[in-house]
């Protein structure tokens, strides 16, 4: 089989997926979409997509039928960009977008930078397929992440900023905030227990990494300080950041 | 010079967004000042009732919008203060009625001969809230010092700034300053904290306020209530003065005795 994979990209407007032509016709194509997203629903869950499908010609029922499965996936599709202009021509008549905007960096800011962590070699957990179809990147972003908004990247987030209540972040890879996290933070959403989320206020809604969850104490926090969360024995464990030298 | 339009808004519905709006039209007529308060809450209009005009509404924005009327014919004049006019919403219809492009070309033609026009937009963030936002120079918004109100406050707030909006100014409604020196209140700097916009002011919760409201002469009219005196100071921030905020906090004693000397007065008359 090709080695050619789905590739899923994170930009502001939400995750990029494209086909790769190996994936064969449509139906096909879409079945092996819906299997993607069944190994990790976890990333997937709320997301908006943009899909890439290259050369295919797609009918508006076509797009209906791959809008209507992912909707049951709890994923909205906001652009399909396809080479063919009767497949626009369908997917604008849809609503759709059928280009992804031209980065505008003065306003974003986001690039893309490579892991500083190399990828977990130890056995990955059986509910996520490898990440070798996964762009390893990270979106650094420079903005205040306020209530509503939801930020999915494959890769790491590195948010320059708050992350209010009401918000939620969901990385592949790590989340580190400089600022304040008080949302939802989903790190290593693809299962991966080794993923660290560490903020300077770390005071999430809801901490997932990989498979675990937990929350932050309901007592109010007397003074804000620098900490990290990872998965340690079974459970998530929180510890501040000690400038004399870091454990581990 | 071109008159601006101030759009008030909250997420939250009940938070005081129609009693902020007409008390600072008011207010801002009493500086001498040509407002015109617009409801854009078209369906649930109430902006009338608490101004007290609704039995002189004979057109509504609604007409104006499909040429029934001129748009002079539709602004009602507030008798007591000559400056001050409402373009009411109509009742009878949806939110559907008005686009934002209607809207923007109806306060293009009001900005000509007023100096402000404040719109009172619809609660939540749908089509009400997006027509509301569309002609907006300043947007306010109000929300009360709770949790769920400031939720949604941040959620317009990032809506907001998603379209690119100038930021938004905060005005923190119904502030009950012996709840907050207990603790049980999230105080204005709790709230500044979380929304990180500007402030531009602080209502203290007053009884007055709902008693002019169910009488429809708007609490800044006056010049008793506290309330009032926070919403002409708010007026006079619009208008670039710089105006130090009222200190409620640790005084509650003093303010509460303050509170029931103004409420006896308030039953006398």
């Amino acid at each position: 089989m090709a080695a050619e994979t789905i590739t899923i990209k994170g930009i502001r407007e939400g995750l990029v997926v494209t086909l790769p032509e190996s994936y064969g016709a449509w139906p096909e194509a879409l079945a092996r979409l819906e299997r993607r997203l069944n190994a990790s629903p976890a990333f997937f869950k709320g997301a908006r997509m943009g899909l890439v499908v290259g050369a295919r010609n797609l009918s508006e029922d076509d797009i209906r039928a791959v809008r209507d499965m992912l909707l049951r996936h709890d994923v909205t599709l906001w652009a399909l960009i396809s080479d063919e202009t009767s497949a626009q021509v369908a997917a604008a008549h849809l609503g759709l977008d059928t280009k992804l905007p031209a980065r505008d960096l003065r306003a974003e800011r986001s690039e893309r930078i490579q892991p500083a962590r190399p990828a977990p070699h130890e056995p990955q957990p059986a509910v996520a397929p490898p990440s070798a179809d996964v762009s390893d990147m990270a979106m650094i972003v420079r903005r205040t992440l306020r209530s509503g908004v939801r930020l999915h990247n494959p890769g790491s987030i590195v948010i320059i900023g708050d992350v209010h209540p009401g918000a939620e972040v969901i990385a592949g890879g790590d989340v580190v905030v400089w600022g304040k996290l008080h949302g939802t933070v989903h790190a290593g959403a693809f299962g991966d227990d080794e993923a660290v989320v560490c903020a300077l206020d770390l005071a999430p809604t809801q901490l997932r990494i990989g498979r675990y969850f937990t929350r932050s104490p309901d007592e109010r926090r007397r003074k804000a300080q620098p900490e990290t969360g990872r998965v340690k024995s079974g459970r998530i464990e929180v510890v501040a950041w000690n400038p004399k030298g870091s454990e581990r | 010079m071109a008159g601006k339009i101030i759009t008030v808004t909250s997420g939250k519905g009940g938070v005081g967004k129609t009693t902020v709006t007409a008390n600072i039209g008011v207010a801002l007529a009493m500086l001498g000042k040509r407002v015109v308060c617009l409801d854009a809450d078209i369906g649930l209009r109430n902006l009338d009732v608490v101004m007290g005009l609704e039995n002189r509404i004979v057109y509504d924005v609604v007409d104006v919008v499909e040429g029934r009327c001129k748009l002079r014919q539709a602004l009602i004049k507030d008798k007591r203060l000559p400056e001050l006019c409402l373009l009411p919403a109509a009742q009878t219809r949806d939110k559907s009625a008005v686009k934002p492009d209607d809207l923007i070309r109806v306060c293009d033609q009001l900005r000509a001969d007023h100096d402000f026009v404040l719109i009172d937009s619809a609660a939540g963030i749908e089509e009400g809230f997006r027509t509301a936002m569309a002609p907006a120079d300043t947007i306010l918004i109000v929300t009360n010092p709770e949790v769920s109100a400031v939720r949604d406050a941040d959620r317009v707030i990032g809506l907001l700034e998603a379209a690119e909006k100038d930021p938004a100014k905060l005005i923190v409604n119904r502030l009950k300053p012996d709840v907050v020196s207990r603790g049980d209140m999230l105080d204005t700097s709790d709230v500044l904290e979380i929304l990180a916009i500007e402030l531009l002011g602080i209502i203290p919760d007053d009884e007055l306020v709902l008693i002019s409201t169910n009488r429809g002469r708007p609490v800044a009219m006056d010049e008793k209530s506290q309330a009032g005196l926070a919403f002409r100071n708010i007026a006079r921030r619009l208008l670039g003065e710089d105006v130090p905020f009222q200190t409620f906090r640790g005084q509650s004693n003093i303010f509460q005795r303050f509170f029931r000397m103004i409420h006896s007065d308030g039953r006398q008359g």
